[in-house]
């Protein structure tokens, strides 16, 4: 039991040293990285991020994978930016975005499990479904200028000597839903019973068709919400906004140790993700002199890294099983 | 009556409708489009237009065909073509020098060398998919989607994130220039075309392709290196989009890392889909993907003649993959055959011949 335990926590131990090394070069290269200010800017910068992740990882557990989520997050917050201009109520906006969400992610959720299509060409039409309604409403940049979204991405929550904005907090709300939802909850077994083995999980007699449905309905409503709180980190509308976010997402999931086979997840594995991704992108700006895509391509060679990781730990686990 | 049948069974049957049906539009709703007449020597309007422009994404979608057909995908191709456009352009670049006041383009690197280390790159890029994919086991939309992302990273750090705009007149002719009065860009894509039909047609290739598409445990079992299949197809498409990225790159004579290729991946999945190719894998057809990439370019090049808001057209295509992929739906197919008139026909088929 003591070895199983230590063998399935093992990928986010490396990954949580990881940050710490991150967070520890950093303090000790550049003056000013340390700092609890410094920390918070994690957080702020990367709120959206840990939002999708969340829901992303919900939907890697199930087996199924999403990427349309950084096309949705982009058509949010240009259709929020529209409705605004036209002087639309903030919070009814708000709420009308997490039902757009919610419908995208149960309408590919339908044809996932009902017409059996497979979830990367479902999600992949999708994608560029949401990024072609951008441009329907508009090519340019409209920028957000409501009172209620500026004093919203204005307004500071001190903590400390230093501060965090609401999306954070937003997104630590996600955070600890999606963590209660998924380990104490009758919905979050299902989900693990059906990444474990989606047949057994039928046989079962568990509702697999209506769950994954829920699934990516929940993911649609977090890229919505994410594209509620990208809007106000962004104050505009955009359509090329986001672009690869999808593989921000599921690269936060997988360093967090979430396997992209299914069954396997955690969401405070995801926030370790999400952070060593931040620690990435704020030592490239410390840098200074390294262009801002090398954060993609570290990114990229993390999650190849990671994956790698994983693989050789499921070789091993398989090594050992055959034995017997 | 049974020839007619066998004719609309034939896989490329309903692509090549479909291309009819859009030049059927556009005979009666689009004048002058088929109108063709010899400039400069060389054949010049809309259909000529629609060759040469659809030429990249012909060579895509040979070598989606082939990915599609192992059951994968690959959507890395946009940022392949934005790679090989910037080490192109880079390396063949050039300046503009006047020597006595006449303008003179010059090149860094001989060209043959610059193609060919592009299509290297392409290639190993190539490569680098099926590595992961075949050798790792990684699903193949993640792993490409990697190269996806950070591709155009790669790109940008290549072209410095400039627009590198090539002064080296001999270059545009691949995408630009004619020969016997056709575009020359379709005679590369028939090049391709017929090596590849002589690879899986000559060799045992394409039925290999097949068969791991069809069943990859069952084709392990009777021998057939799926892996090395795997690797091979996915190697193909990397060439192909490298190909894709020259012609792309000499037409508009520059690169652009951000832009090269954007959203093309959708129209290369778009033309296997229409082509009539499962996209769960197995049974393929390439020629009928070279139909179905012509219709859509077809289709694009209608919704500008016909002044339709481009932007529209990113939103059609996504509806119409979605179309398509729900009439190959086993589930959606049984939902209208209850009600329908064909399972009625089917019964009293089944009762006359008992």
């Amino acid at each position: 039991m003591k070895t199983k335990f230590q063998t399935k926590f093992i990928p986010i131990f490396i990954t949580f040293l990881l940050l710490m090394g991150l967070l520890a070069f950093g303090s000790l290269k550049y003056t000013g990285f340390f700092s609890l200010q410094n920390f918070f800017n994690l957080l702020i910068d990367n709120a959206f991020l840990l939002i999708t992740a969340v829901g992303m990882t919900f939907v890697l557990i199930t087996g199924g994978i999403d990427i349309s989520i950084g096309a949705v997050i982009a058509l949010v917050c240009m259709l929020s930016a529209n409705l605004l201009q036209k002087g639309w109520n903030a919070f009814v906006v708000m709420v009308l975005m997490l039902v757009v969400g919610a419908v995208f992610g149960t309408g590919m959720g339908i044809f996932i499990t009902k017409f059996k299509m497979q979830p990367f060409i479902v999600t992949l039409a999708g994608m560029f479904l949401a990024r072609g309604l951008c441009y329907v409403v508009s090519i340019d940049t409209i920028i957000i200028d409501n009172p209620v979204y500026v004093a919203i991405s204005q307004s500071r929550i001190n903590i400390g000597t230093g501060f965090v904005s609401w999306s954070v907090v937003i997104a630590l709300i996600v955070l600890a839903a999606a963590f209660y939802v998924l380990h104490f909850s009758k919905f979050g077994r299902r989900i693990y019973a059906i990444g474990g083995n989606e047949q057994s999980a039928r046989l079962m007699g568990l509702p697999v068709d209506q769950t994954k449905i829920l699934v990516y309905t929940l993911n649609g409503c977090c890229s919505a919400l994410a594209g509620i709180v990208f809007s106000f980190y962004m104050l505009s509308g955009y359509g090329l906004h986001t672009v690869g976010l999808e593989m921000d997402a599921i690269a936060a999931a997988v360093i967090g140790g979430t396997l992209l086979t299914g069954g396997v997840g955690y969401v405070l594995g995801t926030l370790l993700g999400v952070l060593t991704q931040g620690s990435i992108q704020t030592l490239i700006m410390f840098e200074g002199t390294l262009s801002s895509w090398w954060t993609k391509i570290a990114v990229a060679a993390l999650l190849c890294l990671f994956i790698l990781i994983q693989r050789v730990f499921t070789l091993v686990k398989t090594k050992k099983a055959k034995p017997i | 009556m049974k020839d007619i049948k066998n004719i609309t069974k034939n896989q490329i049957f309903w692509p090549i409708t479909a291309l009819l049906l859009v030049l059927l539009f556009n005979l009666f709703f689009t004048p002058g489009f088929f109108k063709v007449e010899v400039k400069d020597g060389h054949l010049f309007g809309s259909i000529i237009d629609i060759i040469n422009r659809g030429s990249p994404l012909m060579l895509l979608s040979i070598g989606m065909t082939l990915v599609i057909a192992t059951g994968g995908t690959d959507i890395s191709v946009g940022s392949v073509i934005a790679i090989s456009a910037a080490v192109a352009a880079s390396l063949v670049g050039g300046e503009m020098i006047f020597v006595e006041g006449v303008q003179e383009y010059v090149t860094l690197v001989p060209m043959p060398i610059a193609i060919l280390a592009t299509l290297v790159v392409a290639v190993l890029l190539g490569l680098w998919n099926g590595t992961l994919i075949a050798k790792l086991g990684i699903q193949p939309i993640i792993a490409t989607m990697i190269l996806m992302v950070a591709g155009r990273g790669i790109a940008q750090l290549i072209t410095a994130g400039q627009i590198i705009t090539i002064y080296y007149k001999p270059y545009f002719f691949f995408g630009g220039g004619y020969l016997l009065g056709l575009p020359f860009a379709i005679f590369i894509v028939g090049i391709v075309l017929l090596i590849i039909m002589l690879l899986i047609k000559k060799t045992a290739l394409g039925l290999f392709i097949q068969a791991s598409g069809c069943n990859a445990s069952a084709s392990k079992y009777t021998g057939i290196y799926v892996d090395r299949i795997k690797l091979i197809v996915y190697t193909l498409s990397g060439l192909c989009a490298g190909i894709a990225g020259v012609l792309i790159s000499s037409n508009i004579k520059s690169a652009d890392a951000n832009n090269a290729g954007l959203f093309i991946e959708l129209d290369a999945i778009l033309a296997v889909a229409m082509g009539g190719n499962s996209m769960t894998g197995g049974k393929f057809s390439i020629p009928a993907s070279i139909v179905g990439a012509l219709v859509i370019q077809s289709i694009t090049t209608t919704i500008y003649s016909i002044g339709v808001p481009p932007e529209i057209t990113l939103v059609v295509k996504a509806v119409v993959v979605i179309m398509i992929c729900l009439l190959q739906s086993e589930e959606f197919r049984k939902l209208f055959a209850n009600t329908s008139w064909l399972q009625r026909r089917n019964t009293l088929e089944n009762k006359i011949s008992n």
